[in-house]
């Protein structure tokens, strides 16, 4: 039953994905209902299943372990599973509104959108390597797709950057998988962490993993690809990008630290990529005030957003795990919130550029607010998702006497309050002396209602944080490994 | 049942406006009648709810709303007799202020946005006032100042915008500092209720430099809301915006937020006793004498009338935190009475220079000549917020300073007289000069800019006024009385100080 339940989340969307191609357009939009909606509802016993046993491992097709595919499912998965899904469904109503699964753009959109879905889902439950490059590969190329189906020549560009970086990092990634197999003979992540002892071949190998999949993940100082790929992406696109997409590779990196590399003791490496990701929130942010045009600033946001995801490396203990973890939660939530109502506005006014957008908020209120809520998660104030994960973040940095990490993650804070006020001061409280040409279309319903629920939704989780933090808690590799 | 109403009612307290100002949000812009009922409809609910709690607290209950926010972190919303002192101020002065600003705002644009956030804005003091431990403290706390910001750069205007950032910058970074303190602080004893008579008393002196740092930590978080020297800065810039949100921000809502932190930080998180044990707080009524007597200095100085009343919120606000750092019984008494007193004085003097400014475009002082024979019972309000500020009995002023001499005498800091007086010829030499032209001097032939105001709107702003006014000499005549706010002050005192 678990079994169809997990293989559900990954065919489904695959399955759906193949019938677009095939069915006839009046179909489309009755096939995505039919492969989205189940999502959720194969989620619920999975999270019930978790809650209890806190693990379930599966081999799919019978094979044993060398040969056959693994799939293993906790908590970490099971969260970001539920992401996924929330943002499918949400951001897909956004979508939705902007490419009609009967078009001719919804036929290039809608396959690539349940295959990335697929992908996702896919990765998250791979417990070997090469599983995981292949689905890594799978969401990166929907990916890429995606943002060409906006079509400019600027996302057309930046598509094709985005992919020929891609490339080479995948490169990285597997000549690291290579090595692994011949050193080990075995490319399940979690037999790997009991038979792989550190040494000169696995560490190397480790290296190239991680340069790779750090560029899949836009890591500063390697990000130059995200900002101008998340910035001229449709606003549906970016919002999966930026909360989802960029993640998973980042999720990897996790696995392979905690898990495969968990008993090595790495003290300076940590304190690198932790260092790597101070780099990435102060710079991020310090471009996010100074761009000119909405979208490049939440690009920009995310640059520096990712950084806090890199703090669990040298913070290392249960806090930090479930600091990181609940940010990576948080801010998908408030980002793709962020790129949706983006979306919206710059579908409607024709343009993004932050000295147009005088006076929004009486124009598109929805929008705005839902900009100005999921602004709130991002600064981390209270009480919102967001401030829980720097809450958590603060503790653990308290805890260990870190007093550089706990200012950086002050600092931090204050920085996105100002890219993002400087929004929000801009769009609604300047006077409309600039005027506004350009008339307005106002944006489908559906798509504001789609970013405002996104918002609330990263706003809710600062008032259901126990049970999550429960979860993740009997997740954490530390407790299994005394 | 009553234990549930006990549960429900200080959420209930805090939520009502906030219900009320997202239904404005929703009503918009157009709906001009059905604001102005929600507006007030929540303003009298609110006011019924602090009452109701109000008559709980004083049967000797302590209604409080309980839920996990984090494991081993609760949001609680407790009432107490301190927090009922605030509440109850903040639910009756958001009344007459909604009133006023209706009456005020009649013509401008963007109304629907301004009353929302107002709304949330009360929301968030109540919950400040309500707030059971340091950390929901510090959630409503950081409420304010994103709901405030909107109403600073109300206006939009690039003098208002700016002035909003440094309102930011300032509270933010503030705040950022408040974080850390607090994370330390729960580091040290976990999360804690606040409790008459400090929470970590027992914790004892081992970590004696660490509370050190956590206090000023903390105090930074405080003082920057409640404008203590060198932080106070953006509260001048802050005049930007329309007149009731500066009668609100000065006599309520920001101001007193930090005031009443720092009331909550040395009664009830570290405890009169730690507090002087540390020797923290003789530093910390230096920094509030040195405020007194700056920001009257610089009032002096001011030309604006607004500019003039912020710089004399700058040094009257200070009293509060005077009063707490001398610490002993007497002093504490000055100093949490003048938590209404300066309230109830300030908003009365907000309110009349925003009647002066809107009926006539007076604004600067040498503007006020003769202003008495043409609003007499507006000037009248003005003089008797004036001589209160100044501790001129029976006004209200006069019975915090007296409180504060006292208890300052009873301590043996008797430096502290020698602020209080020099503070109170200060304060007499920015305000009298100004009663002298409103009454002594002859009107101009023509006034700067008089607009036409209906009947309803003048009756309504200055009949909020005169209400101020009367409250304000209300409390200081009937003192005596058992209801009075220096009865319910001696009573919470004497929980600090058995």
């Amino acid at each position: 039953m678990t079994e169809a339940l997990l293989a559900a989340l990954v065919f489904l969307p695959l399955l759906g994905a193949c019938l677009l191609l095939l069915a006839p357009s009046s179909w489309r939009a009755t096939i995505l209902l039919a492969v989205t909606v189940p999502l959720p509802f194969c989620l619920l016993p999975l999270t019930l299943l978790i809650a209890d046993a806190g693990l379930f491992e599966m081999t799919l097709a019978g094979h044993p372990a060398p040969l056959g595919i693994r799939w293993r499912l906790d908590a970490l998965s099971l969260l970001i599973l539920w992401l996924n899904v929330s943002l499918m469904i949400l951001v897909g109503l956004a979508a939705g509104a902007r490419f009609a699964p009967a078009s001719d753009v919804g036929l290039r959109f809608w396959p690539l959108w349940l295959l990335l879905a697929g992908g996702i889902h896919a990765l998250l439950l791979s417990a070997d390597l090469f599983n995981l490059y292949v689905t890594l590969e799978l969401v990166t190329l929907a990916g890429i797709g995606l943002i060409a189906t906006g079509g400019s020549g600027a996302a057309l560009r930046a598509a094709m950057r985005y992919l020929l970086l891609a490339l080479m990092a995948s490169l990285l990634y597997l000549l690291g998988v290579g090595l692994v197999y011949a050193e080990a003979g075995t490319l399940d992540l979690y037999q790997l962490g009991e038979t792989l002892e550190p040494g000169l071949l696995p560490a190397t190998a480790l290296v190239l993993m991680l340069a790779g999949l750090l560029v899949k993940s836009a890591i500063f100082p390697l990000h130059a690809w995200l900002p101008a790929a998340h910035g001229n992406a449709p606003g549906p696109v970016s919002a999966m990008l930026s909360a989802i997409v960029v993640k998973v590779s980042l999720y990897i990196i996790w696995r392979l630290w905690f898990w495969t590399a968990g008993d090595w003791q790495l003290p300076a490496p940590g304190l690198l990529l932790g260092l790597l990701g101070a780099g990435a929130i102060l710079y991020g942010s310090a471009l996010a005030l100074v761009q000119k045009r909405l979208k490049m600033v939440v690009a920009y946001s995310t640059v520096a957003q990712l950084g806090y995801l890199m703090l669990i490396f040298p913070l290392s203990g249960l806090l930090a795990w479930q600091a990181a973890s609940y940010h990576l939660i948080a801010h998908g939530l408030a980002k793709a919130a962020l790129f949706v109502a983006a979306g919206n506005i710059l579908a409607s006014l024709g343009s993004d550029r932050l000295r147009r957008l005088a006076g929004l908020d009486q124009r598109l209120p929805m929008d705005v607010f839902a900009l100005a809520l999921a602004s709130v998660s991002l600064m981390g104030l209270p009480p919102s998702g967001g401030f829980v994960g720097k809450w958590l973040f603060l503790r653990a940095a308290y805890e260990q006497n870190a007093w550089g990490w706990m200012a950086l993650v002050a600092l931090g804070g204050l920085l996105a309050a100002a890219y993002l006020f400087r929004v929000l001061a801009l769009t609604c409280f300047h006077p409309r002396s600039h005027g506004h040409s350009t008339r307005l279309r106002e944006p489908p319903t559906l798509a504001s209602l789609a970013g405002l629920l996104l918002a609330l939704a990263a706003i809710a989780l600062g008032f259901a944080s126990a049970p999550i933090l429960a979860l993740l808690e009997a997740a954490w590799p530390g407790a299994m490994t005394p | 049942m009553i234990a549930q109403l006990m549960f429900w009612l200080p959420l209930a307290a805090v939520l009502v406006s906030a219900f009320a100002g997202l239904m404005i949000f929703v009503a918009g812009e157009r709906r001009q009648r059905l604001r102005t009922w929600l507006n007030i409809a929540a303003a009298l609910l609110k006011l019924i709810l602090v009452g109701l709690i109000g008559l709980l607290v004083m049967a000797g209950h302590n209604p409080e709303f309980r839920v996990a926010l984090l494991p081993g972190l609760d949001l609680v919303l407790r009432a107490d007799g301190l927090s009922m002192l605030f509440a109850t101020l903040s639910a009756l002065l958001w009344l007459v202020t909604t009133i006023y600003a209706i009456a005020y705002l009649e013509h401008s644009p963007n109304r629907a946005r301004f009353f929302g956030f107002f709304s949330l804005c009360v929301t968030s003091t109540m919950g400040i006032a309500m707030a059971g431990n340091l950390l929901t403290f510090f959630i409503f706390y950081e409420l304010l100042t994103l709901t405030t910001w909107p109403l600073v750069v109300h206006t939009g205007s690039s003098a208002a915008m700016a002035s909003g950032r440094t309102y930011l910058r300032y509270t933010l970074t503030g705040s950022a500092l408040f974080l850390i303190g607090l994370i330390w602080l729960y580091g040290l004893t976990g999360s804690q209720d606040f409790i008459a008579g400090g929470t970590i008393a027992e914790l004892g002196l081992d970590n004696d430099w660490a509370l050190k740092i956590i206090f000023w930590l903390l105090v930074i978080g405080m003082g920057v809301k409640a404008a203590l020297v060198p932080l106070h800065r953006w509260l001048p810039l802050a005049m930007v915006a329309p007149a009731p949100v500066s009668a609100l921000l000065h006599a309520v809502a920001v101001v007193k937020a930090g005031a009443f932190g720092l009331v909550r930080l040395v009664e009830d998180v570290f405890g009169p006793n730690l507090v002087a044990d540390l020797g923290l707080g003789l530093p910390l009524a230096v920094l509030a004498s040195i405020t007194i007597i700056y920001g009257s200095v610089l009032a002096l100085y001011q030309n604006d009338i607004k500019k003039r009343l912020a710089f004399s919120t700058v040094s009257q606000v200070s009293y509060i935190t005077l009063g707490i750092a001398i610490g002993g019984p007497v002093a504490t008494i000055g100093g949490l009475i003048h938590l209404v007193h300066q309230g109830l004085m300030k908003i009365t003097l907000f309110f009349c220079a925003g009647i002066f400014a809107n009926l006539l475009g007076v604004k600067k002082i040498e503007q006020l000549d003769g202003i008495g024979q043409r609003l007499p019972w507006t000037s009248a309000c003005f003089t008797v917020g004036a001589l209160g500020m100044i501790g001129l009995p029976p006004v209200a002023g006069f019975i915090s300073k007296w409180y504060l001499g006292a208890g300052a005498v009873a301590m043996g800091q008797h430096w502290v007289i020698a602020v209080l007086v020099a503070s109170t010829l200060l304060n007499a030499a920015y305000f009298l000069p100004l009663l002298k032209r409103i009454w002594l001097h002859l009107p101009p032939e023509q006034w700067p800019a008089e607009h036409r105001v209906s009947r309803l709107e003048s009756a309504a702003m200055i009949g909020s006024s005169i209400a101020t006014a009367s409250f304000a000499l209300a409390v200081g005549l009937l003192a005596g009385l058992p209801l009075s706010p220096l009865s319910w002050v001696t009573g919470i005192v004497t929980d600090y100080f058995p």
